[in-house]
């Protein structure tokens, strides 16, 4: 196999695994129930004044 | 009462060595430099490197033995300020000296330093990196300092990181004058400046992150994030991109360790997330912070800026190949280049939403807040050059797109739109909270302001729209015996009228930014004061 064709493979396989772990994890957090006051809290932090 | 005597800090004792040092590296340098331009940036470098040494120990000299640093650090943020609107102003006219050449090419003055391909970079770099660069410091100070609750670490490193970008900035621009560049697009400083902004740059990312590091807020708040991978994403580009070794450490010329397409690749994954950390990532942590707090709104969801924020980090950084379409670059590459290109339309109309929305409940400011419309309009720009991208980074389409003026159409609606009006609201917003004042000298120069440059971007994109398209068609036009239709120079006649639209709507633009820079002048001159603020420092009465 060319050097190309291994790259490719890999890329093709774990690199899309990779990408799809790191989204689904990214998401995960996102909606993870516990996290949802800490998220509505950070949305008002450029408005709370010190 | 305890005798406190006073002490150099630390800090201070090896900013002064490093720039003493600094100087007299620079002096030797002056004096063996084998070119002229070595010679006077050497010039320069021992002159700011004294400048620096001095204004450590003048500061040293004049403040009480038991000062407390308290308070937000404002000082360099004001800097920033200021010199943003500077530089942008200088920017804005240079683009549009440069316009008007294009147009009557006499207006080159058959002189090296005031010909076209010498006046561009400087543009460029001066509306980029000058006029950008001192927003995005200037806003980053504000905005960690403040979601944070933090005050920004040392007495010099702030003010090191400002004055030395910015000592950069010098250097770079009367670089490309006197004719000292790389021949790299958006890179062009020579290995010199290059160095001298890697310093520069790992100092402002030690000093974000150390703000970070003592914040008093359990959270990081999604601008600071964004912050975050614009200075740690432009120091990787910056160091990738520039990797050269002199000719001589006394002369300005140096070569490129790469070569070929690899240097080619290299330059435009450097060039495409120049676009996407520095103009993109960057101003979106403005728009997370200024326009809610503008629009007195919370962030419309902030589920949607944790997904915006990871999707377009990871996806910008594939996207480079699609400026080297039709090229020796393998062709995987550019559907690779290609593909994520257009995936990036999801995170990007995402946060385009999600500062739009965020006015939901406030749209009825947008009537009479014209600040916070210039930074609505942006948002729509930030979607309209977003949609736009992608586009033309499909290949069929940048077939007819690439090489002409539709190009230089769309870096615009982004730069003029997107990261201009972004920043204008951004330092409408910052200029009275830093100085204290009750509001800006007047809201009515803001809607000339904003009017005046809308009707110039929109002549701006119109007239490149039309122009790049045509003479993308022109270039493919053959006639039935298989020749080509049209002479180059037949193209550049025919776009003689859209290049004098260009020029007139730069000029609008300027002259948008020349009121802005009176207003903000007088409202820091005469601008009626706010109610004592605790956070500045200079209204604590002496004891």
């Amino acid at each position: 196999m060319s050097t190309y064709e291994t790259l490719a493979n890999f890329a093709q396989t774990w690199g899309l695994l990779y990408f799809v772990l790191i989204f689904a994890g990214v998401l995960v957090y996102t909606f993870w129930p516990t996290n949802k006051k800490r998220f509505d809290d950070a949305a008002r932090m450029p408005l709370r004044e010190d | 009462m305890a005798h406190t005597a006073k002490r150099l800090s630390l800090e201070e004792g090896l900013f002064a060595g490093f720039l003493t040092a600094l100087a007299f590296i620079c002096l030797v340098i002056a004096g063996k430099a084998v070119d002229g331009v070595m010679a006077f940036h050497a010039g320069l470098g021992l002159l700011f490197s004294a400048i620096g040494v001095f204004l450590i120990f003048n500061s040293y000299f004049k403040r009480p033995a038991d000062a407390v640093e308290s308070g937000y650090n404002l000082g360099p943020i004001k800097f920033g300020a200021v010199a943003a609107v500077f530089w942008g102003i200088a920017g804005f006219l240079v683009g549009d000296i440069i316009a008007w050449q294009l147009t009557f090419p006499i207006l080159n003055f058959d002189l090296e330093w005031t010909s076209f391909g010498r006046l561009r970079p400087l543009h460029t770099s001066a509306v980029i990196f000058a006029f950008g660069g001192n927003v995005l410091l200037a806003t980053s100070f504000y905005v960690v300092q403040r979601t944070s609750h933090a005050r920004l670490p040392g007495r010099v490193a702030p003010w090191f990181v400002i004055l030395g970008y910015n000592a950069f900035i010098v250097i770079a621009g009367t670089g490309y004058l006197f004719g000292a560049t790389q021949s790299k697009e958006y890179a062009e400083p020579e290995w010199y400046a290059d160095l001298w902004l890697t310093i520069v740059w790992v100092a402002y990312l030690l000093v974000f992150l150390a703000t970070l590091w003592r914040r008093k807020e359990p959270h990081i708040y999604v601008a600071n994030w964004f912050y975050l991978a614009f200075i740690v994403t432009i120091a990787m580009l910056h160091i990738g991109n520039n990797l050269s070794i002199p000719v001589s450490i006394f002369g300005i010329k140096s070569y490129q360790v790469f070569s070929g397409v690899q240097d080619a690749m290299v330059q435009w994954w450097y060039g495409h997330n120049a676009v996407g950390f520095f103009l993109t990532a960057g101003f979106l942590a403005i728009m997370y912070y200024f326009i809610p707090k503008r629009a007195e709104r919370p962030v419309y969801s902030y589920r949607l800026s944790i997904v915006h924020f990871w999707a377009l980090i990871f996806i910008y950084i594939w996207a480079g190949p699609h400026h080297l379409h039709y090229t020796a670059l393998p062709d995987w590459a550019q559907t690779l280049g290609m593909t994520f290109s257009v995936i990036l339309w999801m995170p990007s109309w995402g946060g385009m939403i999600n500062g739009l929305m965020t006015l939901s409940g406030a749209w009825d400011k947008l009537r009479t807040d014209p600040v916070l419309r210039m930074m609505v309009v942006s948002v729509a720009f930030y979607g309209m050059s977003t949609f736009e991208g992608p586009l033309m980074s499909v290949k069929s389409v940048n077939s007819l797109s690439h090489y002409t003026d539709w190009t230089i159409g769309h870096v615009h609606s982004g730069a003029l739109g997107w990261v201009g009006y972004i920043s204008f609201g951004a330092i409408y917003c910052l200029i009275p909270w830093l100085w204290n004042r009750k509001s800006l000298y007047s809201t009515k120069l803001v809607e000339w302001h904003f009017w005046i440059s809308t009707l110039g971007i929109v002549l701006y994109i119109t007239s490149m729209w039309v122009s790049g398209i045509m003479q993308g068609l022109m270039w493919r036009a053959y006639d039935k015996l298989g020749f080509l239709e049209y002479s180059f120079i037949e193209t550049v006649e025919a776009m003689h009228p859209f290049y004098m639209i260009r020029a007139i709507g730069g000029l609008l633009f300027v002259t948008g930014a020349v009121i802005m820079a009176y207003n903000i002048w007088m409202t820091i001159r005469a601008g009626e004061k706010a109610e004592q603020d605790a956070a500045d420092p200079a209204l604590v009465p002496a004891e």
